[in-house]
């Protein structure tokens, strides 16, 4: 049982996944309560044209691939305050376009060597020290972003017009959102690749939205969640032979379908045990009697 | 409903003035070169039919509509230079009831810019939410999901959250849109208690009878002002058409002016009333 732990490629990858699993699950709280739940899908693509760039400039990838995510989420919030434009329509327009800048450039240049498969499908016990680090970085920061400006991002979730209203700076908290969500697609990216990182953070906060009714339960349980699903996930896929991010995310789905069939069961012992307490209106006529 | 307290606008000065104001969205101007004083003290019912810029008269005075030219002042400071603090009440349509908030977590949103560099809030602030809540008489609902409430309490939630940082000025729109009488009654006695408080009050309506006869003061607008005055002076034939485009009769009764529905040709003359007559009830259905 405890087989695994003696390799240090899955320890590190354990550990990645867990931080990686718990920051999704606190982000995707925000993310899908502004009905955005295809942003991280979208950042994650988008993040790709922005690595591929990157690398053929040969920046660092982690601040190349960061900068650009940072720009196309902060193109997408200040495309859809124009009120014509929805959430969605705006993500596919900015996240596609910068998606097919990255293939362009890598058919552009044909000296292109560089396999991109742990970006596209995710390598997590090819985890390396440095992306330990960046992934413990950007988790700090965004608990530090998230504890401070929990006010804030609550009400400017809630309703961003009535916030602004209030005083709420929300094209500052915007923009710090931005700033976290471009920091945990990059480097969720290694973990789980990039066509996983959608149902990494959607799930989480759907399940935990499934189980309360409270914002602040919300958050911790879809956090606690995001991590659980992470760590169960890498430790199902070293027995399970199968990719590491699939096995996150199919866990992560089962304990969807867990949540939802408990959700409807209660609702209906809720309902049955609120009609067996119906009183019949005591008589006071004396008719009856 | 008529409250039994007469309205006493206090003296001093304009707590809001808007000179010669023509404001819109999008370079669209909404309301044109207009000009109007609000009192401290003062409530005010804003009328006039859907697209006639009573929203955006709302909205200029939070400073969140464009101002294309004049001057917009809160207590003496123009909302181009900082956007003053009042209580504002959106309409209940207007929020996201699946979102999972309780009715303390949506209350203390009101609270958000009281420390905003402070993490949490503050349990003075929780206090004072609780007081709210208990003088809107819906503390014992404190815990519940916000979708799980009636659309009288769900309207105090939101007034719960204005009032919760001590506003001198409230505005509201459409307090009674999609409410029952029984709730807009309560909701309208609870704003002119407040309004005795010394709350200056400006809110949109769209019931005539039930909301602005009942108002010490109201604004009649369609894209500018075509009458202001207590509702006895305003409320006159003339104006109502001018502002809704319909012709509509006005009857005194014991001291306020009501508006009364144009009774279709079909149920007074001609055809409608030989079609009636031809079809008078049997005996005895009456009761």
């Amino acid at each position: 049982m405890f087989e695994p732990f003696e390799y240090q490629f899955f320890v590190k990858g354990l550990i990645a996944a867990t931080m990686v699993g718990g920051l999704c699950g606190l982000l995707g709280v925000y993310i899908v309560l502004r009905r955005m739940a295809y942003i991280g899908h979208g950042l994650s693509h988008a993040v790709f044209g922005g690595a591929v760039v990157s690398y053929v400039m040969s920046f660092n990838f982690f601040i190349g691939a960061g900068i650009w995510g940072f720009l196309s989420a902060i193109l997408i919030s200040l495309t859809t305050r124009k009120k014509t434009i929805g959430a969605d329509a705006a993500i596919g327009i900015i996240t596609t376009a910068s998606f097919a800048l990255g293939i362009a450039l890598i058919s552009r240049y044909k000296t292109f060597t560089r396999s991109f498969d742990a970006a596209l499908f995710g390598d997590v016990l090819g985890v390396t020290n440095g992306d330990l680090i960046a992934i413990a970085a950007v988790t700090a920061g965004t608990l530090l972003v998230v504890f401070l400006g929990y006010k804030l991002l609550l009400f400017s979730t809630f309703d961003p017009e009535v916030a602004r209203f209030y005083g709420v700076p929300t094209g500052w908290v915007d923009t710090m959102f931005s700033l976290i969500l471009a920091g945990t697609i990059v480097v969720s990216m290694q973990v789980l690749g990039v066509t996983m990182i959608a149902a990494a953070i959607v799930i989480p906060p759907i399940v935990a939205r499934l189980l309360t009714n409270s914002f602040k339960h919300m958050i911790f349980i879809s956090t606690g969640l995001g991590a659980f699903t992470g760590l169960g996930g890498i430790y199902l896929s070293y027995w399970l032979d199968v990719s590491s991010g699939a096995t996150i995310v199919l866990f992560a789905a089962l304990l969807f379908v867990l949540a939802l069939v408990y959700s409807s069961l209660r609702e209906r012992v809720l309902r049955r045990s609120s009609s067996r307490t119906f009183k019949v209106p005591s008589d006071s006529s004396g008719f009856y009697d | 409903m008529l409250h039994p307290f007469p309205h006493k606008p206090v003296a001093g000065n304009p707590l809001v003035r808007l000179e010669n104001v023509t404001c819109g969205y999008n370079g669209q101007p909404v309301l044109r070169d207009l000009s109007l004083t609000f009192m401290p003290g003062d409530f005010v019912g804003l009328l006039g039919p859907s697209g006639s810029g009573k929203t955006t008269l709302l909205r200029v005075i939070l400073g969140a509509a464009d101002l294309y030219s004049g001057q917009v002042t809160v207590n003496g400071v123009s909302t181009l230079r900082k956007r003053p603090r009042v209580g504002y009440v959106p309409q209940l349509e207007t929020i996201d009831w699946n979102f999972p908030v309780t009715v303390q977590e949506a209350v203390l949103m009101g609270c958000t810019m009281n420390n905003p560099l402070f993490p949490w809030f503050h349990r003075r602030e929780l206090t004072v939410v609780m007081e709210m809540l208990e003088r809107l008489g819906i503390a014992h609902l404190s815990k519940r999901h916000i979708r799980e409430l009636s659309g009288g309490e769900q309207q105090r939630v939101f007034l719960a959250r204005a009032l919760v940082s001590n506003p001198r000025l409230l505005l509201l729109d459409e307090p009674t849109a999609g409410v029952d009488i029984k709730t807009r009654d309560d909701v309208m006695h609870l704003l002119h208690d407040l309004n005795h408080q010394g709350i200056t009050i400006i809110m949109t309506t769209h019931e005539i009878n039930a909301v602005a006869a009942h108002l010490p003061w109201v604004i009649c607008l369609n894209r500018r002002i075509l009458a202001e005055g207590p509702p006895i002076d305003v409320f006159t034939s003339e104006t109502l058409s001018l502002t809704y485009g319909a012709e509509m009769p006005v009857i005194h009764y014991r001291g306020l002016a009501l508006v009364a529905e144009r009774p279709h040709p079909f149920t007074t003359e001609g055809l409608g009333r030989d079609h009636l007559e031809a079809h008078e009830p049997p005996e005895g259905k009456h009761v």
